[in-house]
């Protein structure tokens, strides 16, 4: 509750807590998500030490990183399902901490997250699925009486359209291939209307054909909204990635645009090489 | 307009329409007098296993402690017909005769009020209703869920149980309530009572079959069902689920003890037996057996067990425990969907098509 927002986000003095680290030259009115100096650790293992990370409206940001590098767990602390034992995470002008907030308040906030595993509502059907995600109130008694307007059907069709399954809105998700139900999640994703997206692994088990349409809506979207993109094929992130950073046992090993990073003879000896 | 459609189909407003003329005016006028009784228990038992399928089949939360819920109810009810013939009873006492028989003087604070009908109603659905959600409130906030689960709620209507059979609870001990005579001035022994006790269930039961369709129905409805399948997911697009769950499981309560309520007069006595641990888990068994999430395949299933419970009883009593076993065994091998399932398979391989939500196993 410490992170409710008391004042507008332009003077957010008052706002809690406010660490004593300088916020980047000029970065700091175009700030959408700020990771500082977080860390996580398992009963003594350190998925995470010290990882500081600014992400800047619309910007469209690759994380890569060999196994275990601790990606998926920092998803997981932006999100609010894994607490870190120390730093924080800052939303816009670092106006809420993350870490103090349950999954529902973030994901409230507009933070939309892709799973690595395609995850939908197998029972519901691909237009149901849309419709639970889609933007709006989420109280208990607001969706008991609630129906879609006018407009939320629009967008819906709309959304079913960019990721082509306007076929399928009466399938049952759970009957979709692996592939469509990885667009689907995509497409709740966009139904949430989120200000930050995080996307883990979207390629997984697609095919070349749906690698290049995934690109090509990962790029449209960047610029109104900024896009963290989780992957492991290199190939995939060369064609997607102006800025990538690299995580290796858990720290930030370099971080820049993809064509230094792949000449970084670090990176080169922990990842690209491989 | 809309949403009536939305809660059924044309055809299926028209079979319930058809199944309410049945239950509520041909049964009624054809049924003998001294089966009345029963079948109005068989609706209240219809209404329990429409509250157990909403909590279990939509929400996926299986319940083993909706026994003391209806029990609850029950004693609300129960309560107002004892207050209702103070002075009565065989010690011409103000107080209940079992008060007298401990030497109490005084009525128990927690007993007054209930000479009142509206105020015993209330009560019976209120004081079920803010355990549930004092209890679920606990329960899912610490992410309680699956057999755990199932374990607490049993532990609940056991421990329910203990302290009813106390007589220095104040609910008559083991004995309970009974010798009931009148409800709202009308004798309970008068087969006109009766028959609008049982439209009074009758009325309940479409009543509450007709508020769970709205529910599962809804998006209230469709967000419940995610957080059964993916509750993480549910989550993180921004529903609160142990809110979504507090609300079923409160609501599920409440029905329960509503047929709780209508059940005690019919019945004419309640007693912690109502709130023993297999009482609920046969709740559990109604539903598998007529199909879990296909509300009117929880009333099928209820009739059905209760059918041939009256019957095997009867017939040859020291078998009924081993029947329903191998029953519920049984249905959880063959029939996962239960006799809806069952019926819905059949009727597809016959060439039709229209599949109901099925619940993962």
């Amino acid at each position: 509750m410490s992170a409710m927002p008391v004042t507008p986000p332009e003077e957010d003095d008052r706002a809690t807590p406010i660490s004593s680290l300088p916020i980047p030259e000029g970065a700091r009115p175009n700030l959408a998500l700020w990771v500082e100096n977080l860390s996580v650790s398992f009963d003594g293992f350190k998925a995470l030490t010290d990882v500081t990370l600014t992400l800047e409206k619309g910007e469209l940001r690759c994380l890569i990183g060999p196994n275990g590098a601790g990606k998926t767990t920092l998803m997981d602390c932006i999100t609010g399902k894994t607490r870190p034992s120390s730093g924080a995470v800052y939303l816009e002008s670092r106006l809420y901490d993350l870490t103090k907030l349950s999954e529902v308040r973030i994901a409230q906030l507009g933070i939309g997250r892709k799973f690595q595993r395609p995850t939908v509502f197998q029972g519901h059907t691909v237009y149901e699925n849309c419709e639970l995600a889609l933007a709006g109130k989420k109280g208990v008694f607001r969706t008991l009486f609630a129906r879609l307007s006018a407009a939320d059907r629009t967008r819906i069709d709309e959304i079913l359209e960019l990721i082509g399954l306007q076929d399928h809105a009466k399938r049952q998700a759970g009957l979709l291939a692996h592939g469509q139900k990885q667009w689907l999640e995509i497409g709740m994703l966009l139904a949430q209307a989120p200000s930050v997206l995080l996307v883990d692994e979207p390629i997984a088990g697609m095919t070349h054909a749906e690698t290049e349409r995934t690109a090509e809506l990962l790029l449209s979207l960047a610029g109104s909204h900024t896009v963290v993109v989780v992957e492991h094929d290199m190939e995939f992130v060369r064609s997607i990635a102006r800025r990538v950073t690299v995580l290796h046992q858990g720290k930030v090993l370099a971080e820049g645009p993809m064509a230094q990073i792949q000449k970084d003879p670090r990176v080169v000896e922990v990842y690209l090489g491989a | 307009m809309e949403r009536l459609r939305e809660i059924h189909s044309p055809r299926a407003w028209m079979l319930l329409g058809g199944a309410a003329l049945l239950i509520g005016v041909v049964i009624p006028l054809v049924a003998p007098e001294y089966m009345v009784p029963l079948l109005g228990k068989f609706l209240c038992f219809g209404i329990a296993a429409l509250a157990m399928d909403l909590v279990w089949g939509y929400a996926g939360i299986l319940s083993l402690g909706h026994g003391l819920f209806f029990a609850l109810g029950g004693y609300g009810m129960g309560m107002y017909l004892m207050r209702v013939i103070a002075g009565e009873g065989v010690y011409r006492s103000n107080l209940p005769d079992f008060m007298v028989f401990l030497d109490w003087k005084q009525l128990p604070w927690y007993w007054h009020g209930f000479q009142s009908f509206p105020f015993a109603m209330v009560m019976s659905l209120v004081a079920p209703g803010v355990l549930a959600l004092v209890f679920g409130y606990f329960m899912f906030r610490s992410r309680i869920r699956g057999v755990y689960l199932s374990i607490v709620t049993q532990a609940l209507t056991y421990a329910a149980t203990l302290f009813f059979f106390q007589n220095a609870a104040g609910f008559g001990g083991n004995n309970g309530l009974t010798d009931f005579k009148r409800i709202l001035g009308a004798s309970l022994h008068d087969p006109g009572t009766r028959k609008i006790l049982y439209l009074a269930s009758a009325i309940a039961l479409f009543g509450t079959y007709l508020l769970c369709r709205f529910v599962v129905t809804s998006r209230l409805g469709r967000v419940v069902t995610a957080v059964r399948d993916a509750e993480l997911k549910s989550r993180f697009c921004g529903y609160e689920s142990t809110n979504f769950k507090l609300f079923i499981w409160t609501l599920s309560a409440i029905l329960c003890a509503l047929a709780g309520a209508l059940y005690v007069p019919q019945v004419g006595i309640i007693n912690p037996s109502e709130m023993q641990p297999s009482n609920s888990i046969e709740m559990a068994i109604w539903v598998a057996v007529g199909g879990r999430g296909t509300l009117g395949g929880a009333v099928l299933g209820a009739w059905l067990v209760n059918g041939g419970k009256s019957w095997l009883t009867a017939a040859l009593p020291s078998a009924w425990l081993y029947a329903l076993g191998a029953l519920f065994v049984a249905v959880t091998l063959f029939l996962p969907d239960g006799l809806v399932g069952l019926g819905s398979k059949l009727f597809r391989s016959m060439g039709r098509l229209r599949q109901p939500s099925r619940p993962p196993t």
